[in-house]
């Protein structure tokens, strides 16, 4: 698999805070990479600098071997990265299908065809019966899957999800992991930030773990289970006595 | 995404790119219509007068509900473009000797000129401090053209009377009706271009920006660009009522042209109305232009201020009752009928 996406030295502080020292890793074609670490970790801070929402201090981004670094973030968009925010940000006062219809839009000169376009997307998140209800009426979970629709609707090579079982009820989970596994199957590279460790550990073909804005491990997911700094930052240890 | 289209989407892709409400059409078609026959109802001066000055700050208030309804931006200058429109027409008569017809296609055109030159610095800017910036920018103009003497100070420019060639001058002395006209041509114009923008891709794009601008940067829109496109329609759309109102009183000056009362007037109208809806506007200005004109009747010269006072009592009804404004009292559109069933 060729590589989509490479990150070097990526650094960003806010005064004093480095929220990302010198991180550095790849995505390659067709992967899923998961992106693990505690609160603070500095993971939604990557995300900001990738799709240039945060100017970096240091480092470069590039993408397909182009220089992506700082670029604004439509472009970024319109140069196949679609991105997903932790805290959710619909347009509320639009119904799904207008949301959708923005990201198709993107793309799309023509409206009808980005309708229909947005319509495809929305039926492939299967909320489909909900296109005419406002996005301030659906529910957190149904807007995660309106943010993916919208990513989805701008024809993202690579596709940047930050936390997308997070704040959804425990039904609502496998339907959103298994829509994951679908973008992989539909080729789509996703780069997803995620708490839930079973969740991540299955569905990832590598993982990124950051703690206190630095890269502690970059491993596949067998590998990062029984990383020792992984366990110490992040999932814990037992202790002994 | 999918290679079978299930029934469900094919059902989805057969709808109406819009839906046109049949029964409300047709009510426009009627209301339009009434107006264009009014003056043939033998109505008085002073009924002409009241619809003119509906229809004009309806438009007004349109301008303005499109850059803070569509792209969410509060302007609290938009007499900027009214007094551009205002002076460019009497300066291309007074001066120039050019007909103000040319002068209300050149007070567009400066007005678009100048709010982009505006916007390109001041519309980095959020929120109150984009407000506070149109406010003080506002002042800086009418200070500007108090001073400047090519347009005649604080004096202004006097249109000369001309009875001749009343639709050359755009005088018309013997009656309002012509002005009437003129006024509800623009007032309907303005309606079906904002119409039109709210169901364009710009439309799309603007409201995107107004709901969540992070959002809209991250699918592609380049957030800066398109605000300046809403704030360069915007005033395009204010330019003509500024140009309109100087044939109608013949005299322009920088302390009527550029006041801030236009600015906050617009937006009250707006408010009231209700932001973010093209009915908004009109649904205002017939409601608060009434109460201002009555108020003058009543209390004499510029109504004793009596109308700011009903104004600022009902704006905060409107706010703590209805924070979407009047047009929320309209029964819900097709669509959300649709969806309820």
């Amino acid at each position: 698999m060729s590589i989509l996406l490479k990150v070097e030295n990526l650094s960003r502080s806010f005064g004093g805070i480095h929220a990302n020292s010198d991180i550095s890793f790849d995505v390659k074609e067709g992967e899923i990479l998961g992106v693990i670490g505690p609160n603070g970790a500095g993971k939604s801070t990557l995300f900001d600098l990738i799709t240039g929402f945060t100017k970096s201090d240091r480092g470069q981004v590039t993408l397909r071997e182009k220089n992506i670094t700082n670029v604004r973030p439509d472009l970024i968009c319109r140069m196949g990265v679609g991105r997903t925010f932790q805290k959710l940000k619909p347009f509320a006062e639009q119904t799904l299908l207008e949301n959708v219809i923005v990201g198709a839009l993107a793309k799309e000169k023509n409206l009808k065809v980005a309708r229909d376009k947005a319509l495809e997307i929305i039926d492939f998140v299967d909320l489909i019966e909900k296109r005419h209800h406002y996005a301030k009426e659906l529910s957190t979970g149904q807007r995660k899957r309106l943010e993916l629709a919208r990513a989805l609707a701008t024809d993202p090579k690579l596709l940047l999800m930050d936390e997308v079982t997070g704040g959804v009820d425990q039904r609502t989970i496998p339907g959103l992991v298994e829509l994951v596994l679908k973008l992989k199957k539909n080729g789509i590279t996703v780069v997803t930030i995620e708490h839930n460790m079973k969740i991540i550990m299955d569905i990832s073909d590598r993982i990124l773990a950051l703690n206190q804005g630095k890269r502690i491990a970059f491993d596949i997911p067998k590998n990062i289970s029984q990383n020792s700094q992984v366990i110490d930052a992040y999932l814990g240890t037992i202790d002994a006595a | 995404m999918n290679n079978n289209i299930s029934p469900r989407l094919l059902e989805a892709k057969n709808e109406p790119l819009w839906y046109f409400n049949k029964n409300s059409l047709i009510i426009i078609g009627v209301v339009i219509l009434s107006l264009f026959l009014f003056p043939f109802t033998s109505p008085s001066k002073f009924a002409i007068h009241l619809m003119m000055m509906i229809f004009m700050h309806a438009v007004m208030a349109q301008s303005w509900n499109v850059l803070a309804g569509f792209s969410g931006q509060i302007s609290l200058g938009h007499a900027i473009f009214f007094g551009i429109g205002a002076y460019a027409s009497a300066y291309f008569y007074v001066k120039l000797h050019i007909t103000p017809w040319i002068g209300i296609l050149a007070g567009i055109g400066i007005s678009g000129f100048v709010a982009m030159l505006i916007g390109i610095p001041i519309l980095r800017l959020k929120g109150h401090y984009f407000a506070i910036a149109t406010l003080l920018i506002g002042i800086s103009f009418q200070v500007v053209f108090q001073r400047w003497p090519e347009v005649g100070s604080s004096s202004g420019l006097w249109i000369p009377i001309n009875r001749d060639s009343p639709w050359t001058s755009m005088q018309f002395h013997k009656s309002k009706v012509a002005y009437y006209y003129i006024s509800l041509i623009f007032f309907v114009g303005s309606f079906f271009l904002v119409w039109l923008l709210n169901r364009s891709k710009l439309g799309y794009r603007l409201r995107a920006i107004r709901d969540q601008s992070d959002a809209a940067s991250s699918l592609g829109i380049h957030v800066s660009k398109y605000k300046i496109i809403a704030f360069v329609i915007s005033a395009m759309i204010m330019a003509p009522m500024g140009s309109i109102y100087a044939q109608y009183v013949l005299i322009v000056d920088p302390n009527n042209a550029f006041n801030v009362d236009i600015s906050i007037l617009v937006l009250l109208i707006s408010v009231m109305g209700g932001v973010g809806n093209i009915w908004g506007p009109i649904i205002g200005s017939a409601i608060l232009i009434p109460i201002s004109e009555f108020s003058r009747i009543y209390f004499g010269g510029t109504g004793r201020s009596i109308d700011l006072i009903v104004y600022g009592v009902l704006i905060i009804i409107i706010c703590i009752f209805r924070p979407a404004g009047i047009v929320s009292l309209i029964p819900r559109s097709f669509r959300e009928r649709e969806k309820a069933k």
